[in-house]
């Protein structure tokens, strides 16, 4: 038995369920995860950070830690000569945003549990970290701020230093609410709170630093090498040509290694120090304190509609708990969540107000979906709220309201433009599998037992393929950046093919659907198509993983750099064949003239052509590589519908999820096994977020959830199965037609879970209950119904 | 303290303190990086290995604790160069992602096939709740033990399903 494949001559891969070629190291222990790397005399970090939510520092004692044979040293905020802040990378035209200085080490005031006072660096892992608790630090307590709510009235003010707790106020409308509003039958507003969660991406993060001669090599659990080395020729002022970062194997990252941290800056900055290499590897109560949260919204959500269900405007007042600082995409988060606040309706009136506030908690940034499975939530958990309210059934409330399938591109009241889209198409399919009609008998029937069972919908769209650069960049969206993402297609003497991809992936097979993407368009075997990431030092310039934008964004620059290399191999084997180029053609595995299949070359002799040039013109270039960047016209928008059905023990309160349907469509599929792979994730996500998953702080600002034993990430025996299918409906933004579909899951579950939740609660009386639905949770809302 | 250990039918030594955890021993002393690191509370099971043939959270055991065991990890899963059964399943099944908590998730699963040469769902799913997975939400790894079952060695209950 052997993982290796053997090469195929059969042309078409794409669109194949082809097994991984990631796989194999990975089942093996072959693999190499930043932890993994220990070159000789590599020195350990570990980090003082505050017990306490706000406090002055008033005195830091390190001699003791000092004295220890296997320390190096100790350094404070006093000691970093850091040229500028962590980086906040969005600054949206017109908007002011009340912005914290946030550096790697706290400078004099702490303002939340985990912020970082002192680094300690020693020989071994171990040892640092008992001279850290050797370092004495004494704090005077400040008051301390943690509901969202309270810390808008500025009372307590996060950093004393700013003017007020608000950092930003921003909104996205279109379409006239008001008089969406004034010709409303019935109008429902919904108190939405979608709590704060984790990333809890199972390897925790890691840096690695070292300099040789000026030259500053960073491995990073990081989804982001190429911003983290921009960032660290800002801060360390180095220049950028100088700093390579790599990501190796990543061990997850669901968003939460989208992210600067001080730890990897403070890593490269003592290896400079030192003079050795530096090394740091997060325990998991350091991921749970420090490593960026996600969500943490409340919103008041109005929905104005007819007696037939048919909405007449929808307005979205979002309080987002950004916590203690900005970093990276902090404030960013709960606006991606504006644009598609029309889910896949045609509202004719939308609006969203976002307020940004801070608290003495850690930052939320984006985690898989990023303000998208938020709006999602709100959009749909208000749909059934209003078909209750109405009468309707909810599957009837969203037939009425969807956008048609006929009627794409479709620009919404905000003025987005959905690619395209088959709303219905989606939900029909769903309903092939899933039986409404006998699951309510069912329902009926169970309900006699003391069983209460729900079925919850989901149907949405969302955005992704993060890119437009004209749509993102600093003078539209205000990110800070372009959009744009690149590849390299190298074909090399022996035919065989490295593609450089400047997306950085950490789980989802880019190696494998990559490869495939290029051997089609070349006439080779995916297996024969060796895909290199995650380093900055190879291929061109990226903009790494995030936002679902890998495959619609960094897939189509492969495929552009592949059609390059095609335009060249057909000019090679034109001149040979003495044809016109655009006569060549690949046909079973061999670059022939159209109609002529007699003479050809295969790839590998393609390739001779093309290094050992010994019969080209002199106006033509030997080689046979060639660059691509890539910056769409629009965003993908996928969509799908999902039904989940809970089963709810009202003397205990706890929910089981029984079944969990999904219908995606993010267009044609490059490998269907990975797609289903990302659902299958993508939902636990969001089954995690509406049953068990919640980050929690007491009103001190004291971290309750500090390890996986408070913070229950769903184990596989609290899971069903899931049903997946899929529709294809290309998109016209990318010659491949792709979507992304990365989060998609996670975007659909949580609604889909909670409107379960509710359809069987609501004969117990309860009609409307935020997640997550733990038992107690649960079980009181039963109590409270009753009374 | 001087430690030595059997790890997959080799004598391995390392001088390491007597309060050193198995997992380090294995990765920072041994260099069998396959075993992961991923909690500090023996929540995840990114750590696990086999001690004489038990599933153990090597993040829970001292290493000195593990002499005269016999301790099997990721990289003694494969013999005489044939994968594992239970490697090949997560090739076959798409049961891993990121592959962080593969390895352990694969110790486990061949410990419950010597066990029970024909798990249900229920039970492949209950062998590995002592184990957390993010990226792919367990069902590609249930059916990944289910294809190592169906292709074991002399396995027969699985052949009907395969034909």
């Amino acid at each position: 038995m052997t993982a290796i494949e053997t090469p195929q001559a059969d042309g078409r891969h794409v669109g194949r369920p082809l097994k991984r070629k990631e796989d194999p190291r990975l089942i093996t222990g072959r693999a190499t995860y930043v932890d993994d790397l220990n070159p000789v005399g590599t020195l350990w970090m570990a980090f003082v950070r505050s017990p306490e939510a706000h406090a002055t520092i008033t005195s830091i004692d390190a001699s003791a830690a000092l004295a220890r044979e296997d320390v190096v040293a100790v350094y404070t905020a006093e000691d970093l000569d850091l040229a500028a802040p962590l980086p906040m990378a969005w600054a949206p035209p017109g908007i002011d945003l009340n912005v914290p200085e946030h550096w790697p080490l706290a400078r004099g005031r702490v303002a939340h549990v985990g912020d970082p006072v002192a680094v300690v660096i020693g020989e071994d892992r171990y040892s640092v970290v008992d001279a850290a608790e050797d370092v004495i630090v004494e704090y005077e307590p400040l008051p301390v701020v943690t509901d969202p709510e309270e810390a808008l009235r500025d009372e307590v003010l996060v950093h004393p230093d700013l003017p007020s707790n608000t950092v930003h106020e921003w909104s996205l409308g279109g379409g006239d609410l008001e008089a969406g509003f004034a010709e409303a039958d019935v109008v429902i507003e919904r108190r939405i709170v979608n709590h704060r969660t984790a990333g809890g991406a199972i390897e925790p993060r890691a840096v690695l630093a070292e300099e040789r001669a000026g030259h500053l090599t960073v491995w990073s659990s990081t989804q982001i090498p190429h911003f983290l080395r921009l960032f660290l020729s800002i801060m360390l002022d180095l220049s950028e040509e100088r700093v390579r970062v790599i990501a190796p194997e990543v061990g997850g990252g669901f968003g939460s290694k989208l992210q600067i941290y001080g730890e990897e800056i403070l890593a490269a900055w003592a290896a400079r120090k030192l003079g050795r290499p530096v090394k740091w590897c997060e325990t998991r109560s350091e991921a749970m304190m420090v490593t960026h949260h996600g969500r943490d919204q409340i919103a008041t959500v109005r929905v104005g509609a007819k007696r037939d269900g048919t909405v007449t405007a929808f307005h979205a007042r979002i309080l987002a708990d950004l916590g203690a600082y900005m970093m990276l995409l902090t404030p960013m988060v709960p606006s991606l969540g504006a644009f598609v606040m029309s889910g896949c309706y045609r509202f004719p009136a939308v609006q969203t107000d976002i307020v940004g506030v801070m608290t003495h908690k850690f930052a939320t940034d984006a985690i898989r979906g990023a303000g998208r499975p938020e709006a999602t939530h709100m959009i749909e958990v208000a749909l059934d709220q209003l078909a209750v309210e109405l009468g309707l059934d909810p599957l009837e409330v969203r037939r009425r309201n969807f956008i048609p399938a006929d009627a794409f591109p479709y620009e919404t009241a905000i003025g987005i433009t959905y690619d395209s889209g088959n709303y219905q198409g989606t939900l029909d399919k769903l309903l092939e599998h899933v039986d409404v009609e006998a699951f309510r008998a069912e329902q009926e029937r169970l309900r006699a037992e003391g069983v209460h069972r729900g079925i919850g919908f989901c149907t949405y769209t969302e955005i992704c393929g993060l890119a437009p650069s004209r749509a993102v960049g600093p003078s539209a969206f205000g990110l800070q950046g372009g959009g744009w993402e690149s590849a390299l297609v190298r074909v090399h003497l022996t035919g065989a093919v490295t593609v450089y991809t400047g997306t950085s992936p950490h789980g989802q097979g880019h190696e494998t659907g990559f490869a495939q993407i290029v051997a089609d368009r070349l006439g080779t075997d995916p297996q024969l198509v060796e895909v290199i990431h995650g380093d900055t030092s190879q291929g061109p310039n990226g903009l790494d993983t995030y936002g679902s934008r890998s495959l619609a964004v960094g897939g189509e620059a492969i495929a552009r750099a592949a059609d390059k290399v095609v335009a060249r191999i057909r000019r090679f084997v034109a001149h040979k064949l003495e044809a016109a180029p655009e006569d060549i053609e690949l046909r079973d595995g061999r670059w022939i003239v159209r109609g002529s299949p007699d003479k050809g070359f295969t790839l590998p002799e393609v390739a001779g052509l093309a290094y050992i040039p010994e019969d080209i013109p002199q106006d033509m270039e030997p080689g046979l590589e060639e660059v691509a960047f890539y910056d769409p016209g629009n965003f993908v928008f996928p969509f799908g519908a999902h039904a989940a059905i809970v089963d709810v023990d009202p003397e205990t309160g706890k929910v089981t999820l029984v079944r969990y349907v999904a219908v995606d469509d993010c267009g044609p599929a490059i490998n269907p096994l990975l797609i289903d792979g990302q659902v299958h994730g993508g939902i636990v996500h969001g089954v995690g977020q509406a049953l068990y998953e919640q980050v929690v702080y007491d009103e001190s600002g004291q971290l309750v959830t500090g390890t996986f034993v408070d913070y229950a990430l769903p184990t596989a025996a609290e899971l069903p199965s899931f049903e997946t299918d899929r529709t294809e409906t290309p998109s016209p933004v990318n010659s491949l037609g792709v979507k992304g579909v990365g989060e998609a899951g996670t975007i659909a579950a949580s609604a889909a879970v909670a409107n379960a939740v509710m359809d069987a609660l609501r004969p117990l009386g309860v009609t409307y209950l935020d997640m997550p639905y733990t038992p107690m949770r649960v079980w009181n809302a039963i109590q409270e119904a009753a009374r | 303290m001087q430690i030595t250990l059997s790890i997959n039918g080799e004598t391995r030594s390392a001088e390491a303190e007597p309060r050193t955890l198995l997992v380090h021993v294995l990765r920072d002393h041994l260099d069998l990086t396959g075993t992961h690191w991923g909690c500090d509370t023996s929540n995840c099971g990114a750590c696990v290995v086999l001690v004489d043939g038990e599933p153990v959270k090597s993040c829970t055991m001292l290493a000195a604790m593990a002499e005269g065991h016999e301790i099997t990890t990721v990289e003694g899963l494969a013999r005489d160069g044939e994968l594992d059964p239970v490697q090949q399943g997560f090739f076959e099944e798409h049961g891993l992602q990121c592959g962080f908590c593969t390895p352990g998730m694969m110790l486990t699963a061949r410990a419950l096939l010597n066990e029970n040469p024909n798990p249900s769902d229920e039970e492949i799913r209950v062998a590995i709740s002592g184990q957390i997975c993010r990226c792919t939400g367990y069902a590609n790894i249930v059916r990944a033990v289910r294809w190592a079952a169906e292709h074991e060695a002399g396995a027969t209950a699985g052949e009907e399903a395969i034909a």
